[in-house]
């Protein structure tokens, strides 16, 4: 069920807790899984086999005496290496003195550009309350410029088209004057999709380049592409040597090993992750939850920082105590679930628990069926609480009505915390980062 | 020889229809066209192959497979498929069934095509009209493919279409849709500003029977397969077309970019959980990406890969050539 790296890492090290440190055999068994959950997290092949070798130097001699136990530790030292490659502290894009700074808008057909412009203008105003304009140089897509007009414009940007029937470098050329005589603090151009193998359009790109002399160029990539990342980007780089990236469409489920491709590759920071389709859903770049991500570890970081505030240390040493004991009832159940509501949307914070998203799906939890199963659970007797297996019959009646429920929705909840009861247990024997241990470390 | 349009779809009458009626001179061109293509294709399969026997298979040793497996992988077939093939074509290879360059190069496109071929690779154009819903994730290229399609609908099979706009969230998406209708010589139904995708299928559809249309295609607007509320909507548009005609839609095409990489699995083993999927569309396939992953979505989810896409003019449309795309997968 959890098929968490970790897990997969811990069975393949099995009796290394009895020694203490990891021999090469143990460090090549677990390189073996790693390799395979980078690729399967599309990271490209040769970063692969570069990134490994660099991890087993060093894995090997660790010190896995601790509160982790080997598979975890090796996680960590992986996770650990990937943020540093990929690029350590949040970067900014570069801002130029004399306004206006100059921003070029690249990437392949479908990739998100359009929507990227708007948002990263929108992002500009609230963040930096910068004046933005966008010129729509796509002259190719059909509506592409209406496109541009409508959410440049929800974005609070000026748009500066001129139809379809312009040479895009003419188009860009004439924005920037534009901007420079509307004094505006920035101006970010939107321009077509284009392969990297057109020989036309990549030419046309490094002559908009020419023409507006931007201060940065992105390069828009989509996270679920694969193993050609490697080569867009390459291509990209030698043409028009963007300066940063942009990934798009994160809040699907791709694990995005384009990102650490596309950093390994060219060395270019990625600056802004892309995390859905309305226009605030933009936000910087961090390294360290895009390691997380691409290792199938979920957002830990972020349910850690939020966890901070609303969790103790000692509850979550209790909890895991009652887990490990299988004392895990119906009233901790509750609890759990009501510390997760102070959080936030539940649905949000569920993906983010490390390997949980998938196995909690059936286990849909929104506002509504909350309160519905706070009620059937505190119709319950403590004793029908600590044991639900003796709930049948009358007292699965007396429950749905006490409740206002029916005696399928009290069946259901019991069901279902069965599930999530096996589920815990299985974390709860180390098959998952410590979540304790992980807040420890995060301090 | 690749697949073309009278082996993907099924017209009425016993044998593959007949051509539309045309002037001598453009039936000398037609011809003419199609014998230059044939040729290209196979100077272009004649290098191809002498390609991978040269990469791939020049000596055969433990980095053989090490090689072979790396083009797979770049190709994004993915770990667990690459593994399959690479083991099965070894063992063969070990058990000297099979030796030489050539020999290997023909078996491994064949393992690789007979994954990528699926029975139920055809696309149905008898039911009147037809009905074809098209979906798939932001970006892939959904508007633009409805928009060859309905081009070679009419070019090749002479048969009128009707295009629905039922991208109602995307800014421009109607008008996006609008340009394809006019440049492929196709009806258009829209609806007013954020109406309901469903309506605008019914409306299209009663708009198709009015005029004696012969194929339907709705256009949906882009979703991440994991936007359950999307999916749920994208179920319920299914659902107001099948109320409205028993057997509809006739197909439901999924387009894969092929850029994608493993989540391409994932998409689409959740939009046929919501809909249904009948084929696929794999977009973007001119570009230096292999599109691997409509391999594995072949061989593990069993949806049969039925287009591809090359190109964003109207003719950049191709019935999926198994053959061809196998290829096509392992040369550098």
């Amino acid at each position: 069920m959890f098929d968490s790296l970790a897990e997969k890492l811990q069975a393949t090290l099995t009796d290394v807790r009895g020694r203490g440190t990891l021999t090469e055999d143990d460090v090549n068994a677990a390189m073996r899984e790693i390799r395979l959950a980078l690729l399967e997290a599309d990271v490209n092949f040769k970063v692969v086999k570069s990134f490994t070798s660099a991890v087993k130097e060093r894995a090997l001699g660790a010190d896995v005496v601790g509160k982790l136990n080997p598979g975890q530790q090796v996680v960590k030292i992986v996770s650990d290496e990937l943020t540093e490659l990929m690029g350590g502290a949040a970067r900014e894009l570069s801002f130029s003195p004399r306004p206006p700074t100059i921003v070029v808008m690249a990437g392949l057909q479908g990739s998100g550009k359009t929507t990227a412009t708007a948002k990263l203008a929108r992002y500009l105003r609230e963040q930096h309350g910068s004046s933005v304009a966008v010129a729509a140089c796509d002259v190719y897509r059909p509506a592409a410029v209406d496109q541009l007009i409508k959410v440049g414009h929800q974005a609070g940007a000026t748009v500066y088209e001129q139809g379809t029937d312009q040479d895009p470098v003419k188009i860009a050329a004439w924005a920037r004057d534009r901007a420079q005589s509307e004094g505006k603090d920035v101006l970010i151009i939107d321009t077509s999709g284009r392969l990297h193998v057109d020989q036309e359009l990549m030419a046309e790109l490094a002559n908009i380049k020419k023409a507006v002399k931007p201060h940065d160029v992105l390069l828009v990539v989509d996270a679920m592409t694969g193993q050609d990342a490697v080569n867009v980007a390459e291509q990209f780089a030698e043409v028009v040597q963007f300066d940063g990236v942009v990934m798009t469409k994160l809040d699907g489920d791709a694990r995005g090993g384009a990102a650490l491709s596309v950093k390994a590759i060219t060395g270019k920071p990625i600056l802004f992750a892309s995390t859905g389709e309305k226009l605030d859903q933009f936000e910087r770049f961090h390294p360290d939850r895009m390691a997380q991500r691409i290792l199938g570890m979920g957002d830990v970081m972020t349910l850690i920082e939020k966890a901070e505030s609303a969790y103790d240390q000692e509850q979550a040493a209790e909890l895991e105590r009652k887990l490990r004991k299988s004392e895990f009832g119906l009233d901790d159940f509750l609890d759990q679930m009501r510390q997760i509501r102070r959080l936030g949307p539940l649905q949000s914070l569920i993906g983010m628990i490390p390997g949980m998203g998938k196995e909690l799906r059936g286990v849909k939890v929104d506002e509504k069926e909350f309160d519905r199963i706070q009620a059937i659970i505190l119709s319950m007797t403590p004793q029908e609480r600590r044991h639900p297996e003796l709930i049948k019959g009358s007292r699965r009646l007396r429950i749905a009505k006490g409740s206002g429920t029916n005696v399928q929705a009290v069946k259901q909840l019991i069901k279902q915390f069965e599930q999530m009861r096996k589920v815990m247990r299985s974390v709860a024997q180390g098959r998952m980062p410590d979540l304790g241990a992980l807040m420890r470390q995060a301090r | 020889m690749a697949r073309d349009w009278r082996d993907l779809f099924i017209v009425d009458g016993a044998g593959p229809a007949p051509e539309p009626e045309d002037a001598p001179e453009t039936q000398e061109r037609r011809r003419g066209m199609f014998r230059r293509l044939r040729e290209n294709l196979r100077k272009t399969r004649q290098a191809l192959t002498s390609e991978i026997q040269a990469t791939l298979f020049e000596d055969l040793s433990d980095e053989t497979w090490e090689r072979l497996e790396e083009a797979l992988i770049y190709a994004d077939v993915g770990a667990r498929t690459t593994a399959q093939v690479v083991e099965q074509l070894e063992r063969e290879a070990t058990e000297g069934n099979i030796s030489g360059g050539e020999a290997l190069t023909a078996r491994l496109t064949e393992l690789l095509a007979d994954i990528a071929r699926s029975d139920d690779d055809r696309i149905d154009l008898r039911p009147q009209p037809t009905v074809i819903l098209v979906a798939g994730v932001n970006g892939t290229g959904k508007t633009t493919t409805i928009g060859k399609l309905a081009w070679h609908l009419s070019k090749e099979l002479g048969k009128s279409v009707v295009l629905g706009a039922g991208d109602t969230f995307r800014a421009a998406g109607v008008e996006q849709l609008e340009v394809w209708a006019q440049r492929a010589g196709a009806s258009f139904v829209k609806g007013p500003p954020d109406t309901d995708p469903g309506a605008v299928a019914y409306d299209t559809i009663a708009a198709a029977r009015r005029d004696g249309a012969d194929v339907v295609i709705i256009d949906t607007a882009g979703r991440l397969h994991t936007q359950d509320d999307l999916m749920a909507e994208l179920g319920k548009v299914r659902r107001v077309i099948a109320k409205q005609i028993p057997e509809a839609p006739h197909e439901t095409l999924l387009t894969v970019d092929a850029t994608t990489g493993q989540n391409g699995l994932r998409q689409a083993q959740l939009f046929s959980e919501a809909v249904d999927i009948s084929g696929l569309v794999l977009t973007k396939l001119d570009g230096t990406a292999k599109g691997g992953i409509a391999l594995a979505i072949s061989h593990e989810l069993g949806i049969p890969v039925k287009l591809i896409g090359i190109g964003e003019q109207l003719e950049d449309l191709r019935p999926f050539d198994a053959n061809d795309f196998a290829r096509a997968l392992v040369t550098q």
